[in-house]
């Protein structure tokens, strides 16, 4: 007899690799964003 | 469109709509993931493994949008040389490739419960894998247009060839057999139950809106590196200027040079 496959462990997989890309992604272009800004603002300070 | 085409007018609007995309689309895409993992049945064939659709759609959508938005800058830039359409294709890219890398990495997923495989070379998955490679391909041209100072005709005729595969894309499971299902929502029409297809709907405007924000994030970044450099040529321009002007003086000042410094010592 095959026993059924549980499904939740794929569900939560998915969802898990999926916002993990996403929240790296949004921190990665928010800082690059900030530290050009910075950079822009400090050189006409200058 | 043309009146934000101007980088200033462009950073004016984006200071205001960029959190309010951010924001509305992180709350929006959240609640539809929350509605579709903890508030809708199992699907009578796919089980618990339909919640999976809350994200693979979201994501496939915005992979293929995403090269239809690039490809519109990339024309805009060839045709009318705006000069944010550069950037904007540029700021396009990364989010597109990442959605598109989400959409197959959920999709193998989901086939390895509902199809019995992870990887199937049919013709919705592999172009799908060819609009990866296509988004890798323009991110290595731009940035080495943008690297060597050149122009970007090369990325935006790249850009605009490379839109030929999202209709590909959209028609492969009508055209070619495949284990992927044919389209659920057409023009006017859906074959999604209602009870997937809001929470579905919400989830898909919230990742756009979400989309847009990150978009609009990495353009304020290129736009400032690019006012950065700019600002570096001048000063050197200014620099060579000045150094021309006044050879003797400077070299006096230096002490570097022979002449100078022997008629500063006399």
């Amino acid at each position: 007899m095959r026993e059924a496959l549980d499904h939740w462990p794929f569900v939560i997989g998915a969802f898990a690799l999926g916002m993990g890309a996403i929240a790296i992604l949004t921190a990665w272009s928010y800082t690059t964003m900030r530290r050009a800004e910075a950079r822009r603002d400090a050189m006409k300070r200058r | 469109m043309h009146i934000y085409a101007n980088p200033k007018r462009f950073l004016k609007l984006a200071n205001w709509l960029m959190p309010l995309l951010f924001w509305g689309g992180a709350g929006l895409a959240l609640a539809g993931i929350f509605w579709g993992l903890f508030m809708v049945p199992p699907d009578r064939l796919m089980g618990e493994s339909v919640r999976i659709l809350f994200i693979h759609v979201p994501a496939a959508w915005l992979g293929m949008g995403g090269w239809a938005g690039l490809a519109i800058a990339c024309a805009a830039l060839l045709i009318w040389k705006h000069p944010l359409s550069g950037i904007a294709a540029r700021a396009i890219a990364v989010p597109g490739m990442v959605f598109t890398a989400i959409c197959l990495a959920t999709g193998s997923i989901w086939g390895r419960p509902t199809w019995g495989t992870w990887w199937e070379w049919d013709g919705r998955l592999t172009s799908m894998l060819v609009l990866l490679f296509l988004y890798g391909g323009f991110i290595a041209l731009a940035q080495a247009s943008a690297r060597e100072g050149g122009s970007f005709k090369i990325p935006a005729i790249f850009g605009l060839v490379g839109a030929i595969n999202v209709p590909i894309i959209n028609r492969s499971v009508v055209w070619w057999n495949s284990l992927h299902q044919p389209p659920s929502i057409t023009v006017g029409k859906s074959a999604i139950d209602p009870v997937y297809l809001w929470p579905l709907l919400a989830a898909t405007v919230g990742f756009s809106l979400l989309f847009g924000a990150l978009v609009m994030m990495r353009m304020r970044a290129l736009i400032a590196e690019q006012q950065v450099e700019a600002r570096l040529r001048r000063r050197a321009l200014d620099d060579d200027q000045t150094g021309h002007d006044a050879p003797t003086g400077s070299v006096a000042q230096s002490g570097g040079g022979d002449t100078g410094q022997s008629l500063g010592n006399a």
